[in-house]
């Protein structure tokens, strides 16, 4: 080690320098759609590689045209992740500690949810959801968007459920404690990480839903953010500027939540996914 | 724990003849407690997933027309729509489109991911910090990213067009608008949007080897390449084999990011199963045979989770 000493700091700053081209390379299409909606004026012509001013005029455009928009991915995302977390996680605890029969099957079935293409369930929920009133209300589309994080919350965090110690548990059932009191106020307490983690990625999942928009919607009553721009561009063609302003509001969320919840977000990639 | 609810009356509750605790229903009781917990899920579940998968095989041999949705008239018409959905070109394009589509975007997605994941398994200042900003086009929704690039990739007025065009390199491809090219394209923006999430899932992966592996590796005189073939990977291997399940999974079904970047354009040259399955039924309302694409759809989804359960049931033992 300590031969290696001299040229080891300059060698890790060469990677450095390496990571930081990889991610220009990675970044650079989210740079662009930020440099393109700070020049509204370019339209259909070719955009500066740096904004010649601040040109905000593209983002007063597009809050004026998707601020609605907005509001509505807000509010069904917020009603997904609430339906998603209140049948997400006494399911898990269930899964995780009661041993019921057929627990087993139920955690199967669960994975295998998630290789139902989205498509074919909107080509069947759209039938049922003109015979039931849901096409064009937020109710349908939280609903719809809730089945996005259920089958991804139950499994993350049951996983961590699993690994509460059954001292905890049993102590409080000794203090009198029914199944619903200790689910309340000694596991759910402690999932809380898992709690966090899975209501990011409902939230993250709800929000980036595009295809449940575009079909369980005929009318403009209940239209995100998503299904806003999709219709922008066919619109505004020439208005490339107000476009990815649109484009940038829509990816504020994301960018906060990563600044805000990295640790969370590193965590869900690999639990949802690994167990 | 089963025994406390029948020790438990007390001397000066036993007069009262319904306190009186009667075991067979107590147990009955916090069965169904338990079960409450669980059953939410499960007949959401079912709803949602369940359901729909049935009730597709029904629809796909149903004669459904705009104008079923003011009757309610769908009749069944036999193998129609099977046979004029299988027949058609289209189908047979699409179907060739979503294998070439999924193959590529694994193939690109997951060995770029591996070589990041690798490259920051390193140690080097700043490395926590852009590991987590490489994950920035990975939370982007998908339809968002798409319309982008699709501003990029402009024949134009695009920047990767002009980016080419000074570097002397042409810079005249009509990225999305020719058929020749557009599914290259579209396969190498999903590799992008992709990369994030297997580097993430692999660099995991990694974290978890044993370092005592590599010194053992280079104390034997091994090669970093060497190391790597015979440490790495196979350490790896179920790792590697859930991203590329989870890859398939979301990649075969693709459907936001080609409508936001050609529509399944041009000439139908970006056609996979899930935009034909989305145009029979939502543009066309031909819910019949939308239907039938989203089961031919879920039919590839099934064997390859068949293939999967057996290779990991083999591994097991």
């Amino acid at each position: 080690m300590a031969a290696h000493a001299p040229t080891a700091p300059r060698r890790r700053w060469g990677s450095t320098v390496a990571g930081l081209l990889v991610l220009a390379v990675m970044l650079f299409p989210l740079y662009w759609m930020l440099n393109t909606a700070l020049q509204p004026d370019s339209g259909l012509l070719q955009v500066d590689p740096v904004p010649p001013g601040l040109d905000l005029s593209g983002f007063t455009k597009a809050l004026t045209d998707q601020g609605g928009n907005l509001l509505t991915s807000l509010l069904v995302s917020a009603g997904a992740v609430v339906i998603c977390l209140a049948i997400a996680a006494p399911a898990a605890y269930g899964l995780a500690r009661f041993g019921l029969r057929g627990s087993r099957t139920i955690v199967f079935g669960t994975l295998i949810t998630q290789m139902v293409p989205g498509i074919v369930v909107a080509n069947a929920l759209y039938t049922s959801y003109v015979d039931l009133g849901l096409v064009n209300s937020y109710a349908g589309l939280m609903l719809a968007d809730a089945s996005l994080g259920i089958p991804f919350s139950i499994v993350l965090m049951r996983s961590f459920m699993v690994s509460i110690p059954g001292e905890v548990i049993e102590a409080a059932e000794i203090d009198g404690a029914g199944p619903v009191r200790v689910f309340l106020r000694v596991v759910l307490p402690m999932s809380r990480n898992a709690l966090i983690t899975s209501g990011l990625f409902a939230f993250l999942f709800a929000w980036s839903d595009f295809m449940f928009a575009l079909t369980l919607n005929t009318t403009d009553d209940v239209k995100p953010v998503t299904l806003g721009i999709y219709q922008y561009i066919g619109a505004h063609v020439g208005d490339w500027g107000s476009v990815m302003a649109a484009a940038v509001l829509s990816a504020v969320p994301a960018a906060i939540l990563l600044v805000l919840a990295q640790k969370y977000i590193a965590a869900g990639i690999t639990g949802g996914s690994v167990k | 724990m089963t025994t406390s609810t029948v020790t438990a009356p007390p001397s000066d509750a036993a007069p009262r003849k319904d306190a009186v605790p009667d075991p067979a229903r107590a147990r009955l009781r916090r069965r169904l407690i338990r079960w409450g917990f669980v059953a939410p899920a499960v007949l959401f579940m079912l709803l949602f997933f369940g359901y729909p998968l049935v009730r597709n095989v029904v629809m796909s041999f149903q004669h459904y027309t705009p104008k079923t949705f003011f009757t309610g008239e769908a009749p069944f018409n036999g193998a129609d729509n099977w046979s004029s959905v299988l027949q058609d070109a289209l189908f047979g394009k699409a179907l060739w489109h979503t294998l070439v589509f999924t193959a590529g975007s694994l193939l690109g997605q997951f060995c770029i991911g591996l070589a990041l994941a690798v490259f920051f398994n390193r140690r080097f200042p700043l490395n926590g910090v852009l590991r987590s900003l490489i994950l920035l086009p990975w939370l982007v929704p998908m339809v968002v990213s798409g319309i982008v690039w699709r501003r990029i990739l402009d024949q134009d007025t695009g920047v990767l067009n002009t980016f080419l065009d000074t570097l002397g390199l042409g810079g005249h491809t009509p990225w999305l608008t020719s058929p020749g090219m557009a599914l290259l394209s579209v396969i190498l923006v999903n590799i992008w949007i992709g990369i994030p999430f297997n580097m993430v899932i692999l660099y995991g992966g990694l974290q978890e080897i044993p370092k005592e592996l590599y010194e053992a590796a280079s104390l034997d005189g091994a090669s970093a390449w060497r190391a790597f073939r015979s440490v790495t990977l196979p350490m790896l291997k179920p790792v590697i084999t859930v991203v590329l399940v989870l890859g398939f999974m979301s990649t075969v079904k693709i459907l936001d990011l080609i409508l936001a970047l050609t529509d399944g354009g041009p000439a139908d040259a970006t056609q996979t199963l899930g935009t034909l399955t989305y145009q029979n039924s939502f543009v066309e309302l031909d819910f019949g045979a939308g239907a039938v694409v989203g089961n031919v759809l879920i039919l590839i989804s099934a064997v390859f989770a068949v293939f999967y359960l057996r290779a990991n049931r083999t591994e097991g033992k």
